[in-house]
């Protein structure tokens, strides 16, 4: 073997300040969604309308990231691709406007407290729904299957399926109408754009949500297991955790979380059927693919944009809009083909 | 014989009676089995064996994903309804409408290929599932060209329609222009379904295989994998359009319901992984159960349900609309315990 000297080297390394250029690469997907809200300022030129959209931008994508970050963290630790989590968003949304209607005098009170009761007792019931469901979909369909990536999609499609069809036996086969909640109704005024009280408490309970999961990734034990999961499974198990208990657990979380957002894209739809998982599982794949896989940073930009974009060309070029999404990843995927955040990995 | 298979027999006794069955009855529908759901029963039969063996080319053989099969399908079918809808009754429109939606479909296929299969093959899967569901909505909505949710009648050469006839009977059954129109549709897919046989048997179908099972290590030996698989994401693109083409002659209609929809696309892995994946015999009887359970099991459904009214669970779960419900029990269960399929198991019984 080589022979190791005793001296240090006699060069002196030194720690090179990043070029401006490679700064400005690294920077760039964070600056990408507020390009994109001047970009939409500029062009549509107009305050309330450019507001108005931008909003209900933000919320549609927040709700989407409700749905995507499951997904995302399931893939990074187990390399799990789950094509069933849109059977959750549905079920969640099943479940949830159950208990509303269930609750009809909470939700027709004036009443922001009553409402809001109602509301969370809702999001309660569905998230409970589907975290079991979460519980037993990994216990019984992803289990046998791990590591085999084309299997896992196929009876995971499987289990979507079912999963739907079986919304359809327990609710009927028809679409169901529903109305928010009295406070949640109108609109406020705010520089002479009208924006809907609900759009407003969606970005909030994202932004919440955002928060508390970085907090709970960067600053607690068990975030720093899942992200060294993420980034070499086979190290942590080595070290003596238990990864699968950690899997299990954000696997359970991430349904309870598409189940959140299932609700509340009912609420914002005032709409919801069957198959409206499947539908919302489109955009989130595209906004987990050009975030990168496994990453919850690059889930939530390209939530946003996603959103902000579909309701930007909605308004500029409506005959876009139903292309818009697969340009934005394209684009994207010209740009960083393996994302704009890709989780680096251990091999 | 054994050459025309490219070398791919059934190699197993039983699975040989099988397929000489499905090939006879095939052969002489129209005589063995008179009446127009008879034909449209084995019409259906003829593309949709074409169609699963070519997912069969892609799911099976090359070990990727695909949800866009039916897009490519359609692309095939909507070809052949434009070109007939805009250049008129003949056979040029149908000869341009085929040509049109097959270089359509394996551009299409080339450029998604390219941009999913170049970094990672589960890409593949989400990709083709998303542009897929774009171009569902993009065609019902661009309803001045296509039609929209109605889709597009039109008509193709009077000598393949019913109302052509011709002075000759055989086995008690006048020969029409229908009659002359499945003809086209079976050799059609018997040529394209041998023509796959002998892609699969190549040395580029081995290396497909090579792939599959083991990708770093074809990549080590010397294969570009990323361009093996795209060739064989183009190549299955193509023949399903062909097979789209086909089922647009034989239809006189496209719609939406009939070419695009994602039931379609269950239809067909269903018909891969019943029928066994990686065997491109095994899409030819996967086809046969899955069709003939469509048209005649559904019907059985809805009887059942009528009978159990008394229990209303039960009769909603055996309601004809839950079909869907029990094919994906179904494919479950057969993707975990039947991986194989019915190909597989009857080679491994034989091989014993």
């Amino acid at each position: 073997m080589s022979v190791q000297s005793e001296a240090a080297p006699a060069h002196r390394p030194t720690i090179a300040a990043l070029s401006p250029r490679d700064r400005l690469a690294r920077a760039a997907p964070f600056l990408l969604v507020p390009v994109l809200v001047l970009l939409g300022f500029a062009l549509i030129g107009s305050v309330p309308t450019w507001l108005t959209l931008t909003v209900s931008g933000l919320a549609m994508g927040m709700m989407i990231f409700i749905m995507a970050s499951g997904l995302t963290l399931v893939f990074g630790l187990m390399d799990v691709i789950n094509f069933g989590h849109g059977a959750f968003i549905s079920v969640g949304a099943f479940v949830g406007i159950s208990v509303l209607a269930a609750l009809g005098d909470w939700t027709g009170a004036a009443s922001l407290g009553l409402n809001m009761a109602a509301v969370l007792a809702a999001v309660m019931a569905a998230m409970a729904a589907t975290g079991a469901l979460g519980w037993g979909f990994e216990r019984v369909l992803v289990r046998p299957v791990y590591g085999a990536h084309l299997r896992q999609i196929l009876v995971t499609v499987g289990g979507l399926i079912v999963i739907e069809q079986m919304i359809h036996v327990v609710w009927g086969p028809d679409e169901i109408f529903l109305t928010r909640p009295e406070m949640l109704k109108g609109a406020t005024l705010f520089l002479g754009a009208a924006i809907e009280t609900y759009r407003l408490l969606a970005v909030a309970v994202g932004l919440v949500l955002f928060v508390a999961m970085r907090l709970v990734l960067r600053r607690t034990r068990i975030g720093l297991i899942v992200r060294a999961g993420v980034q070499n499974g086979e190290m942590v198990e080595a070290l003596g955790y238990r990864l699968r208990l950690v899997f299990i657990g954000t696997f359970v979380a991430g349904s309870a979380l598409a189940g959140l957002g299932g609700v509340m894209w009912g609420l914002y739809q005032e709409v919801i059927t069957a198959g409206m998982g499947e539908q919302m599982m489109i955009l989130v794949f595209i906004v987990v693919i050009i975030g990168g896989l496994g990453s919850v940073e690059g889930a939530f930009i390209g939530a946003l944009m996603v959103g902000l974009l579909q309701n930007y060309v909605a308004f500029l070029a409506p005959k876009l809009a139903l292309v818009s999404n697969i340009g934005l990843m394209t684009v994207i995927l010209m740009w960083r083909p393996e994302g704009m955040l890709p989780v680096v990995r251990a091999k | 014989m054994i050459q025309l298979f490219s070398g791919d027999g059934p190699r197993s006794r039983i699975l040989a009676l099988i397929l000489i069955a499905i090939g006879l009855g095939l052969a002489f529908a129209p005589f063995l089995f008179p009446g127009v759901r008879a034909l449209e029963t084995a019409a259906r039969i003829c593309v949709f064996i074409v169609l699963a063996a070519s997912y069969d080319l892609l799911l099976g053989y090359t070990g990727i994903v695909s949800f866009a099969h039916t897009m490519f399908f359609g692309l095939g079918a909507y070809g052949v309804a434009l070109a007939s809808t805009h250049i008129g009754r003949g056979f040029p429109a149908l000869g341009a409408g085929t040509l049109a939606g097959l270089a359509a479909a394996v551009a299409l296929a080339l450029v998604i290929g390219l941009f999913s299969l170049r970094v990672r093959a589960i890409f593949f899967a989400m990709i083709t599932l998303a542009v897929a569901s774009a171009v569902t909505v993009l065609v019902s909505q661009l309803s001045a060209l296509t039609g929209g949710e109605d889709g597009l009648v039109y008509q193709i050469p009077r000598a393949l329609g019913p109302a052509m006839r011709l002075d000759l009977e055989i086995a008690g059954v006048t020969v029409t222009g229908k009659i002359l129109n499945y003809y086209l549709v079976f050799c059609v897919a018997l040529v394209l379904f041998l023509v796959m046989l002998r892609i699969v048997n190549s040395p580029f179908g081995r290396v497909l295989q090579a792939i599959r099972e083991n990708d770093f290590r074809a990549e080590a030996i010397g294969y570009r994998v990323v361009r093996y698989r795209v060739t064989a994401t183009c190549l299955s693109a193509g023949f399903a359009a062909l097979a789209g083409s086909l089922w647009a002659i034989w239809l006189r209609y496209v719609g939406p319901g009939t070419t695009l929809s994602f039931e379609i696309m269950l239809d067909i892995l269903l018909m891969v992984v019943i029928g066994g994946m990686g065997t491109i015999w095994g899409a030819a009887i996967g086809a046969v159960l899955m069709v003939l359970a469509q048209s005649y099991l559904q019907g059985l459904m809805g009887y059942a349900a009528g009978a159990s009214e008394a229990m209303p669970i039960l009769s909603r779960l055996l309601d004809p609309d839950r079909w869907l419900l029990w094919l994906g029990v179904l494919f479950i269960l057969s993707v975990y315990f039947f991986p194989t399929g019915i190909v597989g198991r009857l080679r491994a019984r034989a091989a014993r």
